[in-house]
């Protein structure tokens, strides 16, 4: 597709973009920190105590 | 891309969105998140059982993105009225910063996402009044009570008042009388607390069309049932020594607290509106939030100063 077809971002626009990938990063990282940090204090060493 | 074709494309289909961060988190209505989040973890101070302190905070995590879920998706369902009202016509939806499809997704998936965890993380009767609570803020008040009744924030009010019978429920797995007890505190204050704001945003109340109770029974019968409310209030707050869960320095610190809530209503009672800047509603609804949060640290205080033996 040519340049002039595609849809440009204003200043504004990007931005905003940047200040939402930032708190969608920021709320992943904490995501897998909890559910890690979860996993460990609730099943503790009983996470590996399964049946095959 | 042809010129004709360029010229039937909906500027509004393709408009990328101008939202921060910043307007997503003001869709959960970080002031009643952080009420949602001091109320839980009083409930959990309180409760007798010990849990793990990081599967408490991710409990008190998971409450307080579920209570912003259902702000967010209130904020998706009532844009229309908020855009009419002062108070809130510049909230993201409102205002066009936020479109209202990318709200209803936002508050959804923070819903599923927070019940989830709680349930994950704690246990699923916990997970479960979280769910209803979401339900019953969402569907019962914003959907049906709010644009119906004038009892819309008397039942409403109990989404409110569960967050601390969740944190009660998180850690100990069940529901008891005490743990009412606290949902009863917060559920007969709300009345009052917004009848006061209603007396004096009547005219924004009316604009929406929001049966509020001034607008739908008037002022005189309101500051009556504000009085009335206002004498229950403080009859529960001293209901946790009374049962015996509290001690009796905080049954002293909840009386002088409930006899103030009685006389700020009194006083709206009495003047019955004559003052043109309605100072005493204005007092009574800064009273009420202060009422609120000084009878939960008094018992975050009882409850800290019982456990660790002080």
């Amino acid at each position: 597709m040519p340049d002039e077809d595609r849809v440009k971002p204003t200043e504004a626009q990007l931005k905003a973009r940047r200040s939402r990938s930032i708190a969608i990063a920021l709320a992943l990282v904490a995501f897998v920190i909890i559910v890690y940090l979860g996993t460990m204090f609730k099943l503790g060493p009983g996470i590996f105590d399964r049946a095959m | 891309m042809a010129l004709v074709e360029r010229e039937h494309i909906n500027e509004e289909a393709v408009r990328l969105s101008e939202a921060t961060a910043g307007d997503f988190i003001a869709l959960l209505k970080p002031r009643v998140m952080s009420l949602v989040v001091f109320t839980a973890f009083v409930g959990m101070v309180l409760a007798p059982a010990s849990p793990n302190p990081f599967l408490a905070l991710i409990s008190i995590l998971a409450i307080a993105v579920g209570a912003g879920a259902s702000g967010a998706l209130n904020m998706w369902y009532d844009a229309d009225i908020d855009a009419v009202m002062a108070r809130t016509a510049n909230r993201p939806v409102p205002a066009g910063r936020v479109a209202p499809g990318e709200a209803l997704g936002f508050g959804l998936f923070l819903s599923a996402f927070s019940v989830g965890t709680l349930g994950l993380m704690a246990n699923w009767l916990a997970a479960s009044l979280l769910a209803f609570t979401i339900f019953f803020y969402v569907v019962i008040y914003t959907m049906w009570l709010k644009r119906s009744t004038p009892q819309n924030i008397v039942i409403g009010g109990a989404a409110g008042a569960l967050p601390p019978v969740v944190g009660w429920a998180a850690v100990t797995g069940s529901v008891s009388l005490e743990s009412l007890v606290l949902f009863l505190i917060i559920f007969l204050w709300t009345p009052p607390h917004f009848w006061a704001l209603a007396l004096f945003k009547s005219g924004d109340y009316e604009r929406a069309g929001i049966p509020m109770m001034p607008n739908v029974a008037g002022g005189a019968s309101t500051r009556r049932q504000i009085f009335a409310y206002a004498l229950l209030v403080a009859v529960s707050g001293v209901l946790p020594t009374i049962m015996g869960f509290a001690s009796l320095s905080y049954g002293v610190v909840a009386a002088a607290l409930g006899v103030a809530f009685v006389w700020y209503s009194w006083r709206v009672l009495a003047v019955k509106g004559a003052d043109a800047a309605l100072r005493p509603e204005k007092a009574l609804f800064g009273y009420s939030v202060l009422y609120l949060f000084a009878i939960f640290a008094a018992l975050l205080c009882d409850g800290l100063i019982a456990r660790l033996g002080v």
